[in-house]
C-alpha cells in the first residue's frame, strides 16, 4: 500500500493553546479515508494542514510532518500554488464562483495554463461527468453556477477540483449543507472516481463513513485515538471512546 | 400596545421618513430643472461664456467639468483600487494598517476649501503647475481617494471568505484570485463607489477655485493637439468648471442674463450626474453580466 500523505506528530497551536496533539496519519493511495468525530475534535483543522489552508489564519502554529510522495509539504521550498494543484478541496458550503457552470470548471485550467479550447471543452465535460452533473447541466453550461441546486452547486464544485487533476482531495464534510438525495449522489460518484483520486473526506456522519470509506480515522479533542481499515473500526473498535462514539453515547 | 401595533407603528413612522426625503429630492430637482430647463438649448450647450453680454452659452465650462471628471478618475481610480486591495487582501491586521485607515478618515472629514488652498499653495505654486486642470484633478484626487478607497475596501469585504478559499485552494495564487473571482464579484459595488464619487467631483467648487482656476479661456474644439493652449485636452491650461461657473455668476456676474445662465447651468448639471449615473450603472451592469453569466 502506498501513502500518498503521511503525516507525523502533527501538532497545532492557536497562539499558545495547543489545538492538535501529536497527530499520525497516512492516507494510502486511491483509497477513501473518513476522518470521524465529534465538533472541534480537530478533524477540519487537521484536514486543513495538509494543503495549507490554515497559514490564512493569523496566529497558526504547525510542527510535525507532513509529507506528500515523499516531499515535505511545509518546506521553505514548497510553492503552496503548485501544492494546492495536487492536493484538491472541496468545502461544506457549496461555493461555486459567480461565473457560468463552464467558466467554473474551466477557470482553473486557463489559469493552469491550456489554451487548447477544445482539450478545455473535453476536460470541462470529462470533470462534470466524474462528478454526476453533467446530464444535469450539459443544456445550461452558460447559466450561472448559482442558480442551481445546492446539491448540483457542490457538485460543480467537485466538478472545478477534477478538472484540475489534483493526487488528493480533501472534503470538509461535503454534504453536511445537503438534502439525503444529493448526498447520496455525492457519495456514489465518490465511489466512481476513488480508483482516480485519493480521497480524505471529514464527515459527521458515520453511516457515511461506513458506506463509502476503507479506512477511518477516529478523533476526539484533538486527539487521532484510533485508525484503521473501516470495517474493523466499525465492527472491533480496539479503544473504549471510540466505541462510545459509534454508539452514540455522547456527542 | 401589542408587537403587531407597534410594528404597523414604526413602519408607517419609516415610511413618512421616506417620504420626507423623497419629497425633498423631488422638490429640489424639479425646482432646478423647471426655473433651469427652459434656458437650456442647443446655444447656450456650445457657444462659450459672455462677461458682460447677455446670450452667453456654458459650452467650455461643461467640457472642462467632464474632461476633469475623466481625469481625476483616470489618477484617482487605479490608486483608490490599489490601496484598497492592498489594505483588505494583503496587508497584515495590525497597527500600521489601522494608522492607515485613521489617516483615511480625518483625510476624508476635511473640507474641501482646505484641500483647495493645500493644492493652491503646493501643486499651483511650489510644483509650477499654475492654475490648470492638472491641479485641479490632483487636488480632487485627494478630495476623493480617501472615500473610493473606503468603498473598494468595502466592497472587496463583501465578497464571502469562502469564494477566496474556493480559489486558493484550487492553487490560484493569490492575486489571481483577487483578479478572477473577487474583483468581478465585487464590481457593482466598485462601480457604486465610482459613480458617487463622480457625482461629488462634477458638483465640486471650492477645491477648484484655487487649483483649476476661474478664467475659462477659449477652447478651439477643432484643434486636438493636448499641447498647445487653445486646445480643449491641453491639462496645463485653466479650466473653470460648471460649478465654479454657477458660484462665480452667483456672487460676482454683471451679465444681464446671469440668473438665467445660472439656472440653465444648474439644470445642465444635474442632468449630466444622472446620465453619467445611468450610463455608468448600464455599462457595469453588462460586464458584470458578461463575466458573471447571470440574467
Amino acid at each position: 500500500m502506498v501513502n500518498v500523505i503521511t503525516t507525523h506528530n502533527v501538532r497545532l497551536y492557536y497562539g499558545d493553546k495547543e489545538a492538535l496533539h501529536g497527530i499520525d496519519l497516512d492516507f494510502p493511495k486511491q483509497k477513501i479515508t473518513a476522518l470521524i468525530g465529534p465538533s472541534g475534535s480537530g478533524k477540519s483543522t487537521f484536514l486543513r494542514c495538509l494543503n495549507r489552508m490554515n497559514d490564512l489564519t493569523p496566529g497558526v502554529t504547525i510542527t510535525g510532518s507532513f509529507k506528500l510522495d515523499g516531499k515535505d509539504i511545509y518546506s521553505p521550498k514548497t510553492d503552496v500554488v503548485e501544492l494546492r494543484k495536487k492536493v484538491g478541496m472541496v468545502f461544506q458550503q457549496p461555493n461555486p464562483f459567480p461565473f457560468s457552470v463552464f467558466e467554473n470548471v474551466a477557470f482553473g485550467l486557463r489559469l493552469a495554463g491550456i489554451r487548447d479550447r477544445k482539450l478545455i471543452q473535453e476536460r470541462v465535460e470529462t470533470s462534470l461527468k466524474q462528478a454526476a452533473v453533467w446530464d444535469e447541466v450539459k443544456d445550461k453550461l452558460n447559466d450561472n453556477a448559482l442558480s442551481f441546486s445546492g446539491g448540483q452547486q457542490q457538485r460543480i464544485c467537485i466538478a472545478r477540483v477534477l478538472a484540475v487533476q489534483p493526487e488528493i482531495i480533501l472534503m470538509d464534510e461535503p454534504t453536511s449543507a445537503l438534502d439525503p438525495v444529493s448526498a447520496g449522489k455525492i457519495e456514489d460518484l465518490l465511489l466512481d472516481i476513488q480508483d482516480k483520486f485519493t480521497i480524505a473526506i471529514v464527515t459527521h456522519n458515520m453511516q457515511q463513513a461506513s458506506r463509502i470509506s476503507d479506512r477511518t480515522a477516529f478523533f476526539l479533542d484533538g486527539k487521532l485515538v484510533e485508525t484503521g481499515l473501516t470495517k474493523q473500526l466499525f465492527i472491533a473498535p480496539k479503544q473504549e471512546s471510540t466505541s462510545d462514539y459509534l454508539n452514540g453515547k455522547f456527542g | 400596545m401589542n408587537a403587531k401595533k407597534i410594528d404597523k407603528l414604526a413602519t408607517a413612522i419609516i415610511g413618512f421618513l421616506v417620504g420626507v426625503v423623497v419629497l425633498i429630492l423631488v422638490a429640489l430637482i424639479g425646482y432646478i430643472l423647471v426655473t433651469g430647463l427652459p434656458h437650456v438649448s442647443w446655444h447656450f450647450l456650445t457657444s462659450p461664456s459672455q462677461s458682460f453680454l447677455k446670450g452667453g452659452g456654458i459650452g467650455d465650462q461643461l467640457f472642462n467639468s467632464l474632461y476633469l471628471l475623466v481625469l481625476t478618475l483616470l489618477i484617482s481610480f487605479p490608486i483608490a483600487l490599489g490601496a484598497g486591495i492592498y489594505l483588505f487582501e494583503y496587508a497584515p491586521q495590525n497597527w500600521v494598517t489601522s494608522t492607515i485607515r485613521v489617516a483615511i478618515e480625518v483625510l476624508s472629514s476635511l473640507p474641501s476649501v482646505v484641500v483647495g488652498l493645500f493644492g493652491f499653495l503646493l501643486f499651483v505654486i511650489e510644483f509650477k503647475l499654475g492654475f490648470s486642470i492638472l491641479s485641479g484633478a490632483i487636488a480632487l484626487t485627494f478630495f476623493n481617494l480617501p472615500l473610493l478607497t473606503r468603498s473598494v475596501e468595502n466592497s472587496l469585504a463583501s465578497v464571502p471568505k469562502l469564494q477566496r478559499e474556493a480559489g486558493l485552494a484550487l492553487g490560484f495564487s493569490r492575486w489571481q484570485t483577487v483578479l478572477g473571482v473577487i474583483f468581478p464579484e465585487a464590481l457593482p459595488g466598485i462601480l457604486t463607489a465610482i459613480i458617487l464619487s463622480a457625482g461629488r467631483i462634477f458638483g465640486e467648487a471650492a477645491a477648484l477655485i484655487y487649483t483649476a482656476g476661474q478664467s475659462a479661456p477659449i477652447l478651439n474644439f477643432s484643434n486636438w493637439n493636448p499641447l498647445s493652449p487653445t486646445s480643449p485636452l491641453n491639462p496645463m491650461r485653466p479650466a473653470e468648471t460648471l460649478a465654479v461657473h454657477i458660484w462665480k455668476i452667483n456672487s460676482e456676474g454683471i451679465m444681464p442674463d446671469a440668473s438665467a445662465v445660472s439656472a440653465g447651468a444648474s439644470a445642465v448639471l444635474i442632468l449630466a450626474v444622472l446620465i453619467f449615473n445611468f450610463s455608468a450603472r448600464w455599462l457595469g451592469n453588462r460586464i458584470y453580466r458578461k463575466v458573471t453569466a447571470s440574467k
